[in-house]
């Protein structure tokens, strides 16, 4: 049987908020060394926290992170409401990228988003609907060694 | 190992962040405009230098661990970044050096020190 979590937090993210990104990140990062979690799994979720939140504020509408944490496992999973991803496996090519010019001038959307979310996960699900969003489920064995 | 202070002095910086401390080691140095990279090479420990100097920059090295961030070509970030930066312990500095000629100072420092390739 799966461990129950033990620690469990959701949070908002609204489209296009440029000026609160990184919030959800931070604050998933500081729980999670308030928890105790190890340095280098701390690092590995908040980086994919951080992506996949750019993400939401980048291309969807409105969407919630949602952070659960078990014995060996940190779990992060994000939910959008947006225009989803038509081509799923070309959107985790890295350098592959639909991102304004705007995007690029904050420092963002060179392409490497998804597939970063993905090299610092142990476990990593997209599910995308064009039309109506996109679903990760991203998961971190703690004192991993995976870099 | 090279210090922050030592970075400060060779690249006639400025400290943005008075009070924050002088005497963190910079084990790396990264340098890089595109938070994206960032994100996805810095290693944990490393000095950054970037000419982009909005908020996501403090939020982006708070996030994967970096040491501090030198902006360079004489960018100055706004009162905002600085004071998320001191939230977070992170010294900022800036200097009027352009990217090319940051970077080569601290090839010629890391050399000096012996930690060079």
């Amino acid at each position: 049987m799966a461990a129950e979590a033990v620690f469990r937090q959701e949070f908002p993210v609204k489209g296009g908020d440029f000026a609160k990104a990184g919030t959800v990140a931070c604050q998933i990062k500081d729980l999670l060394k308030e928890l105790g979690i190890d340095p280098q799994t701390v690092r590995r979720a908040a980086i994919a926290s951080y992506e996949a939140e750019m993400n939401v504020i980048m291309y969807a509408y409105e969407g919630r992170m949602k952070l659960a944490v078990k014995p060996g496992e940190v779990r992060i999973t994000v939910d959008d409401k947006g225009p989803g991803i038509p081509d799923v496996g070309l959107a985790m090519t890295e350098g592959y990228s639909t991102a304004t010019a705007e995007m690029r001038e904050l420092g963002f959307g060179a392409g490497m988003g998804l597939p970063n979310i993905k090299k610092n996960a142990d476990r990593f699900h997209i599910d995308s609907r064009v039309g109506r969003g996109t679903r990760l489920e991203i998961t971190i064995h703690t004192n991993g060694h995976k870099p | 190992m090279i210090t922050l202070k030592d970075v400060l002095t060779r690249l006639d910086g400025e400290l943005l962040t008075p009070g924050l401390p002088l005497d963190l080691e910079c084990p790396r140095i990264f340098a890089s405009d595109l938070m994206s990279d960032v994100l996805t090479s810095a290693e944990p420990g490393s000095l950054l230098l970037t000419g982009l100097a909005n908020v996501h920059v403090v939020c982006t090295c708070s996030v994967a661990d970096l040491t501090a961030v030198v902006f360079v070509q004489g960018k100055r970030p706004g009162a905002d970044v600085i004071s998320q930066a001191r939230a977070k312990n992170l010294p900022l500095i800036a200097t009027r050096l352009p990217m090319f000629q940051a970077c080569s100072e601290m090839a010629v420092l890391l050399g000096e020190k012996g930690l060079g390739r």
